[in-house]
C-alpha cells in the first residue's frame, strides 16, 4: 500500500467502500435482522485503518506482535466482518450466513469464533476496558503494537468506558487510540434527545487526560490524517472524534434512529443498491 | 388442549408495556425508567401515556438502577426496563442500592434466553434468574402468557412491598390461561393434572411443554404440567406435593439449568424427598446467533425436544 499516493489511496477506499456498503445491507436483509446505521456510519474509518495502517496477518491472525481494534459497539459487526473478508481473513462467500445457527459470523462479534475480533463484544461499554489491557500488556511486555478502539456515540454513555478513559490516561497509554463514531443518532432517539450532556465530547476526553482530534469521519483525507496523528507517542491515549452519518450513503437510510436495527426489504436493498452504483 | 383460547400469542415484553401504560395511568407514583431500549422492552407505551413519568436514562444501566433506588426510597414506584442480560450485568449494584437498601425497585429484565435468536449470546440473559433469586428479600417473576404478565404488572404496582425482577420474553406467546384466571403471588400454577411425570416450565417454554404433555398423553403417558411463575418466592408446599405425586420432575426453562428454576426446584425437593427430577434448559453452554425457532430446536426447549426429553427420563 505505501507505494500508492494519497489520492490514489483515497480513491480506492472511497470505490471500495462504496462495495463493501452494498455487501453490509444485502447480509443484513438476508440475515432478517442487523444494524445498517452504525455499520454504515463506520465502515470508512475501519476500512480505512484495515487498509492502510494495521500491521496483522490475516493467516495467522493470532500473531503476538500485531495491532489490534475492538469493534466495541459490536452490532456494528457486519462493517467488520466486511472488512476482515476483504483483508482476506476468510472467504467473502461466508459473508452471507451473518447471524445464521453454526456460523462463525455471530450477531455480534465473539473472538473465540473468529480470533480478528479480538473479544467479544455487544454489551456495549466493555471494548475499552479490554483494549486498554492489550495495550498494557504491550507496554509490559515492550512491544511496538497499537490498539484500537471503536466505539458509539450512545455507547460512552455507560460509564465503565469513563473509568477506562481515566486510567488509561494514568497509564500513559500512547499505544491506545479510540474512536468515536459520533453519528449522532442511538435508539430511543438522537443523541440530542436522549443524552444532550454527552457534550462536549471533546473537552470531556481531554480532561480524562487524553488528546482528541476531531474529524470528519467520512473524509479519507481526515481519516488517513488523524490515524497517522495517532501513531505519534506523546504519552497520552489519543481519541479520534469521527462525526459521521447514520446510514451514511444511501439517502434513505440516513437517519439517526429509522435504521438502527431495521434490516432493508429487498425493494429498499434494490433501491440501495441502485443508489451506491450511481454515487461517485 | 386446556385453557387454550385463540386470542393472537404476543410476547410477555408487549402484554408488561400495555398492563404498565394502563395501570400506570392511574397510579401517580409510578415512575418508568429505560436505558435506550424503550422501544424494546415496550416501556414506550408507558411513555406515550405518560411522559412526564418516563425517565430516559440513556446506555448506563447501572446508574439507572441506583436512581431507581433513590425514586423507591423517595416513595415513588419505579420499574426500571432493559434487556436481562444487561440488568445482570448490574448484579452488585441492585444487590446493594436495590435489594439492600429495601427499595421498592421493579427492576424489568425483558429478552430472556436463547429466545431471542439472531442477535446472539451477548444479548441473551442466560443467568438472571440464578442471580436475582441469591438476593434476599427479593421477588422474582417470570409469567408465561400475557394475562398472567397483566396481573403481575398490576400486583407489582399496588400490592408487593418488596424490590422485585419480572422476566419477560421477546418471543410470542400464546395465551395459556382462560378468562376469569386469577394469579396468586408464590403459587405454582397447575396447568394440568398427571400421575408418570411432572413438568415444571417457565416463561417462553412453558407452552412448548403443554404441546409436549399433550403428545405424550396420546402415547399413554399421564403428565402433569406446572407453571412456575412466582420463582421468589417459591411455592414449596406445591412442589413438595407433585414430588410426591410422580416419579420424575422434568423442569424446563430458557436460562442456564445452573442457578435456574431446575436447581430451585431441585433445592427443594432434595430436602422433602419425593420424585427424581431433571434439570432441562441450557445445558450449561454460551448461546449463539440462529432463529429462535431453530435454537429451541437445538436446546430441545420446542415441544418435540420436551416430549424427548420427558420419554428419555421416564426409560431411565
Ligand atoms: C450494555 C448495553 N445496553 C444496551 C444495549 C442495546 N443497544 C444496542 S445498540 C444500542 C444503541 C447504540 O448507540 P450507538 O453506540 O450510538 O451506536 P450506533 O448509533 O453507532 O449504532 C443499544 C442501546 C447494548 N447492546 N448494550
Amino acid at each position: 500500500m505505501s507505494a500508492t499516493s494519497r489520492p490514489e489511496t483515497v480513491a480506492m477506499l472511497t470505490k471500495m467502500t462504496r462495495e463493501m456498503r452494498a455487501t453490509i445491507l444485502s447480509m443484513i436483509t438476508q440475515a432478517g435482522s442487523g444494524h445498517p446505521g452504525g455499520s454504515l456510519s463506520a465502515i470508512d474509518f475501519i476500512a480505512a485503518l484495515f487498509f492502510t495502517r494495521l500491521k496483522h496477518d490475516p493467516k495467522n491472525p493470532s500473531w503476538a506482535d500485531r495491532d489490534r481494534f475492538i469493534l466495541s459497539k459490536g452490532h456494528a459487526v457486519p462493517a467488520l466482518y466486511v472488512t476482515l473478508a476483504k483483508r482476506g481473513y476468510f472467504d467473502e462467500s461466508q459473508l452471507m450466513t451473518l447471524r445464521q445457527l453454526g456460523s462463525p459470523l455471530q450477531g455480534h462479534p465473539v473472538n473465540r469464533f473468529m480470533v480478528a475480533c479480538e473479544a467479544p463484544t455487544g454489551s456495549l461499554g466493555q471494548g475499552l476496558s479490554v483494549a486498554q489491557g492489550i495495550a498494557l500488556a504491550a507496554k509490559l511486555d515492550k512491544k511496538s503494537y497499537s490498539t484500537f478502539c471503536l466505539m458509539g456515540d450512545g455507547e460512552i454513555q455507560e460509564g465503565q468506558v469513563w473509568e477506562a478513559a481515566m486510567s488509561a490516561s494514568k497509564f500513559a497509554l500512547d499505544n491506545l487510540v479510540a474512536i468515536v463514531d459520533w453519528n449522532g443518532g442511538q435508539i430511543d432517539g438522537s443523541i440530542t434527545e436522549v443524552m444532550p450532556s454527552l457534550e462536549p465530547v471533546v473537552a470531556k476526553f481531554q480532561a480524562f487526560g487524553w488528546d482528541v482530534k476531531e474529524i470528519d469521519g467520512h473524509n479519507f483525507d481526515a481519516i488517513l490524517d488523524a490515524i497517522a496523528w495517532a501513531d505519534e507517542r506523546g504519552g497520552k491515549p489519543k481519541c479520534i472524534v469521527a462525526r459521521t452519518v447514520k446510514g451514511k450513503g444511501v439517502s434513505f437510510v440516513e437517519h439517526p434512529t429509522k435504521y438502527h436495527g431495521a434490516a432493508l426489504t429487498k425493494d429498499e436493498l434494490a433501491k440501495a443498491h441502485a443508489e451506491l452504483k450511481e454515487a461517485k | 388442549m386446556s385453557g387454550q383460547t385463540t386470542v393472537k400469542p404476543i410476547a410477555t415484553r408487549q402484554a408488561f408495556g400495555e398492563a404498565l401504560a394502563a395501570v400506570g395511568v392511574e397510579h401517580n407514583e409510578v415512575v418508568v425508567l429505560d436505558a435506550d431500549l424503550s422501544k424494546s422492552t415496550k416501556s414506550e407505551l408507558f411513555a406515550k401515556k405518560c411522559p412526564d413519568r418516563f425517565i430516559q436514562m440513556g446506555i448506563a444501566e447501572q446508574n439507572m438502577l441506583g436512581v431507581a433506588a433513590g425514586l423507591a426510597l423517595s416513595g415513588k414506584v419505579p420499574f426500571a426496563c432493559s434487556f436481562a442480560c444487561f440488568i445482570a450485568g448490574r448484579f452488585e449494584t441492585i444487590k446493594i442500592s436495590v435489594a439492600y437498601a429495601g427499595a421498592r425497585v421493579r427492576v424489568v429484565g425483558t429478552h430472556a434466553g436463547v429466545g431471542i435468536g439472531e442477535d446472539g449470546y451477548s444479548q441473551m440473559g442466560l443467568e438472571d434468574v440464578g442471580l436475582m433469586r441469591t438476593l434476599p428479600e427479593m421477588v422474582v417473576l417470570q409469567p408465561c402468557d400475557d394475562v398472567e404478565t397483566a396481573a403481575m404488572v398490576r400486583w407489582l404496582v399496588t400490592d408487593c412491598t418488596q424490590p422485585a425482577y419480572l422476566r419477560l420474553t421477546r418471543q410470542n406467546l400464546r395465551r395459556l390461561h382462560a378468562d376469569g384466571w386469577t394469579w396468586t403471588p408464590g403459587k405454582l400454577d397447575v396447568l394440568r393434572e398427571g400421575t408418570d411425570v411432572a413438568i415444571i416450565a417457565s416463561g417462553g417454554p412453558v407452552m412448548n411443554a403443554m404441546d409436549a404433555a399433550e403428545a405424550l398423553a396420546k402415547e399413554g403417558k399421564s403428565v402433569a404440567v406446572a407453571n412456575l411463575s412466582s420463582i421468589k418466592p417459591l411455592d414449596r408446599a406445591g412442589i413438595e406435593a407433585l414430588a410426591k405425586k410422580v416419579k420424575v420432575i422434568v423442569t424446563v426453562e430458557d436460562h442456564n439449568v445452573i442457578g435456574g428454576i431446575g436447581s430451585a426446584v431441585a433445592e427443594v425437593v432434595a430436602e422433602t424427598g419425593g420424585a427424581r427430577v431433571h434439570r432441562h434448559g441450557v445445558l450449561d453452554v454460551f448461546g449463539e446467533s440462529g432463529t429462535p425457532e431453530s435454537l429451541y430446536e437445538k436446546h430441545r426447549l420446542d415441544a418435540k425436544g420436551i416430549a424427548e426429553v420427558v420419554r428419555e427420563q421416564l426409560a431411565r
